[in-house]
């Protein structure tokens, strides 16, 4: 078959009709430009919420939780081994809610090549004092440069450093605290821990992460001064945070880590499971809206070229009197449909991708997220060449018919009608 | 070799819509290398459709067709397509030029599809059959600026790209006045003369039947 001669007569069928073809084309084009627009903005959007939580959020979380024992005094006497036990009104075993033996385990983890970093950290409810009113809230007692290497601690600081923290008796709070109680970097704020240790803290910088039940509540001071305010040793620890190379591997690491060092481990699909389901639903939102968009494209492309083949009767008639066989005016007509395809295809990819650049250049500030300026865009590869690959079967598909229909015009029928 | 073009064994043909009816009964003919051969006959008497059949276009009839006393009934699309494009040239009532291509490049496009000559050879011998035709100064314009006759002389040219052993036509001067009737007669019989091209014409026209070498008659789908 010679290729060069039947991407010629499609060529000049094409010009013969070039308004149509355009038209054919732009759908194309619209199509796989909103395709990748969407996808592109629709990731991006996911990626943005993503990292709000995983930057947040350790892959693993080591803490011991508060709940009754697994094994009650009786099932492990040995008179009573053969009979039903019934234990009423249990209650939950205080095993205090510093991790056992942390240093070591810490240091043990450190080891390990598939973690990227550890970083220890101590959650303890307080009451903020703010002249007679009392605001419950959270103090995290963080080691500065762990947890700024692992969850990027500054980004969320909206003012002062993190590095203060290092100085003593320093807090960093939520924004939502500072507004309520009217404080501002260099303040002194007063701390009543649950055990009614009362301690006063200077104010070095404020927090937003924008997730407002969090900015009202919570606080970060270092690791030391969180220890003395609750009137512990230095080996007290109350969760350990784990960030791992692979994140898919944490629910399997969450394991071996809960039986080895037996402490309750969480890993981060478990504890933010809405969240995946969420990104994936629109996901599938917004392949399924571009795909539609295609497949309208390959409507239009399907319509002309039938219109094509209906004016081109003599045309092809003549082609196959002068020795051109059914399969090559098949092809004649699916090279055309394919080179609507490319042409609308590229310029698709063009187009989707000079219209996701103006997207993140549109300013986009919200309180909530204090550090994306702009709507926030996915560029990956991966989108435009699902783009154009599901172009190019669109078109295909939608060439395929008319071009068997045209291969099989009996040029008898048209001469004759004649 | 012999110096039989084409060959028919009992051609029978048959339509089937609205009712059975056979349109050609065993039909036997042959035509010689050279021979200028026309078939005439009232409408219906099934002379184009014995020509399509003759063009490999039809294929649905019984019996056996014969060209260069080599057998091709039964062979599939593809041969019949290669069979025309190598061995048949057709000139029908109609001009049938591509209105996308410019004159030289429609009486090029067989030869393209042949590919057995280079594009430039090609080229060049469409300008020579082209002018052969004097048509050689309308090369570049395109179909819809050519006068009924001219189209016609440059579908004749295309007909003769691949130098075909036979040309057939159906009725080629049917919408031709009759100076440009005269002038088809004229070149059809030039290249019997003097190229010895084998050439059947299907016509109503007696006139120039009667300047043929050869009158095959036909009534109710029988040559008589």
């Amino acid at each position: 078959m010679n290729f060069k001669l039947i991407l010629n007569i499609a060529v000049h069928l094409l010009r013969a009709r070039l308004k149509q073809s355009i038209v054919a084309a732009v759908g194309v084009t619209f199509g796989i430009a909103m395709f990748i627009t969407l996808v592109s903005f629709m990731h991006g959007l996911n990626n943005m919420l993503d990292n709000l939580m995983l930057n947040r959020t350790p892959h693993v979380r080591l803490y011991n939780e508060i709940k009754p024992s697994d094994k009650q005094p009786i099932s492990v006497s040995e008179n009573y081994k053969n009979d039903v036990n019934f234990v009423s009104s249990v209650k939950p075993k205080d095993r205090g809610k510093a991790i056992y033996n942390s240093k070591a385990i810490i240091h043990y983890l450190k080891q390990d090549p598939r973690i990227i970093d550890v970083a220890p950290k101590i959650t303890t409810p307080v009451f903020f004092n703010s002249g007679t009113i009392e605001i419950s809230g959270v103090v995290y007692g963080v080691e500065v440069a762990a947890e700024e290497k692992l969850f990027q601690l500054s980004e969320y600081i909206i003012e002062g450093k993190v590095s203060d923290l290092t100085q003593n008796n320093s807090i960093i709070i939520g924004k939502g605290l500072a507004d309520k109680m009217l404080l501002k970097k260099g303040d002194v704020i007063k701390i009543t821990t649950a055990k009614g240790n009362l301690a006063s803290m200077k104010v070095v910088g404020i927090t937003q992460i924008g997730i407002a039940d969090l900015d009202n509540t919570m606080s970060y001071t270092s690791l030391d001064t969180a220890q003395k305010l609750l009137g512990e040793p230095t080996n007290y620890i109350t969760d350990i945070q784990i960030k791992l190379h692979d994140i898919n591997s944490a629910p399997a690491l969450a394991n071996e880590f809960r039986t080895q060092f037996d402490v309750d481990a969480i890993d981060y699909q478990t504890s933010n499971s809405q969240f995946e389901t969420g990104s994936t639903v629109r996901s599938i939102i917004s392949y399924a809206v571009g795909i539609v968009l295609l497949i309208v494209a390959g409507f239009g492309i399907y319509n002309i070229l039938n219109m094509m083949i209906f004016e081109k009767m003599d045309s092809i008639a003549i082609l196959k009197a002068t020795g051109f066989s059914g399969n090559d005016v098949k092809w004649i007509f699916i090279v055309l449909s394919m080179v609507i395809g490319i042409t609308g295809g590229l310029f698709g990819l063009l187009f989707g991708f000079i219209f996701t650049s103006i997207i993140d250049v549109i300013p986009f500030s919200t309180a909530a997220l204090p550090t994306i300026k702009t709507y926030p865009i996915d560029y990956n590869i991966i989108y435009y060449l699902i783009g154009i690959t599901f172009a190019l079967c669109t078109t295909f598909i939608a060439g395929l018919f008319p071009a068997l229909k045209a291969g099989k015009v009996d040029p008898v029928e048209i001469i004759r009608g004649k | 070799m012999s110096n039989t073009v084409l060959e028919t064994k009992n051609l029978s043909k048959y339509f089937y819509d609205p009712v059975k009816f056979q349109v050609l009964k065993e039909i036997n003919m042959s035509i010689n290398h050279g021979e200028f051969v026309s078939i005439v006959g009232k409408s219906g008497c099934g002379k184009s459709t014995l020509l399509y059949l003759l063009s490999t276009m039809d294929t649905d009839y019984e019996g056996e067709l014969y060209i260069h006393d080599e057998l091709i009934t039964g062979k599939t699309d593809k041969d019949f397509a290669k069979i025309r494009n190598e061995n048949i040239g057709f000139v029908f009532q109609f001009h049938y030029l591509l209105s996308e291509y410019n004159v030289l490049k429609n009486v090029m496009l067989p030869g393209m599809k042949l590919g057995k000559l280079t594009e430039k050879e090609i080229e060049h011998n469409a300008m020579e059959h082209l002018r052969t035709l004097d048509m050689h100064e309308q090369a570049l314009k395109m179909p819809n600026q050519l006068s009924g006759g001219q189209k016609q002389r440059v579908a004749i040219a295309r007909a003769l790209i691949n130098n075909p052993l036979i040309i057939m036509g159906d009725e080629p001067t049917g919408n031709l006045d009759h100076k440009n009737s005269d002038m088809v007669f004229d070149i059809f019989n030039k290249l019997t003369v003097e190229h010895q091209q084998t050439l059947l014409i299907v016509t109503h026209d007696n006139d120039f039947a009667s300047r043929t070498n050869r009158i095959i008659t036909m009534e109710d789908g029988r040559i008589v």
